[in-house]
């Protein structure tokens, strides 16, 4: 099981702030929005147009990065802080 | 409000406001230090916007990491003596305080770059997002590419 958390203008979007997802093997981050595209037509939006950094365990990450089970991933937009 | 120290970096994320004046008087008593700078980030008002406030959302935990990391960078990249940055979050409203860097050097050069540094990459790094509420309704603010240039001015040095 993994725990997904949405942030900003992408929470407001798909009207939820986090997602578990159960995860049986390993998986890539771009691996991870490619699943997420099919999970309702609110996510097929935003996961495939929007351009969304991630987090795993609250950390940056670029789109190669391996997620396993019990990691916490975050999807959110540029932020705009300061 | 969530806390992170150590020796010479203070980080917090909190709704309350803060004292510019207090973080200033606590660099200057640290020993051996010849330069201050403190950075004040205030929420600002547009004139064809009314602008009733602005609302900052984050990501609890991560945020707290990420100033963390980014003034222990600071420290080592321009030798300085202390870090201090607040960050607020909440409903803000025009001429609001949001953030404060602040940080203590040998010398003013190190202070300058170092400040500014760490606020290049707070607006480009953090888990932060403005949202704004206008009188015709809210919109969530865009990131700016010359926020994204400034910050990548730093990896070329």
């Amino acid at each position: 099981m993994i725990k997904i958390l949405f942030f900003g203008a992408l929470r407001e979007r798909l009207q939820q702030d986090s997602l578990n997802l159960p995860l049986t093997t390993s998986c890539s981050v771009e691996e991870l929005q490619h699943k997420l595209c099919f999970h309702s037509p609110a996510f097929t939006e935003s996961f495939t147009s929007a351009n969304l950094l991630c987090a795993v365990n609250q950390k940056l990450t670029k789109k190669d990065q391996m997620i396993q089970s019990g990691d916490e991933v975050a999807f959110f937009p540029p932020v705009t802080g300061g | 409000m969530t806390e992170k120290q150590s020796a010479a970096i203070t980080v917090k994320v909190q709704t309350e406001d803060f004292s510019q004046e207090l973080i200033y008087k606590q660099l200057a008593a640290i020993p051996y230090c010849g330069a201050i700078v403190t950075f004040v980030g205030l929420v600002r008002d547009h004139p064809e916007l009314e602008l009733k406030a602005l609302e900052l959302e984050h990501y609890p935990g991560m945020t707290e990491h990420c100033l963390y990391s980014i003034a222990e960078e600071a420290v080592q990249r321009f030798s300085l003596k202390a870090v201090q940055i607040v960050h607020r979050v909440g409903y803000l409203t025009p001429e609001q305080q949001i953030v404060v860097v602040g940080v203590a050097a040998g010398h003013r050069s190190d202070a300058f770059a170092g400040a500014e540094f760490i606020m290049d990459y707070l607006k480009t790094q953090v888990p932060i997002w403005k949202k704004q509420h206008d009188t015709s309704g809210t919109l969530w603010v865009e990131a700016k590419t010359s926020d994204q240039q400034q910050y990548n001015r730093w990896s070329k040095c």
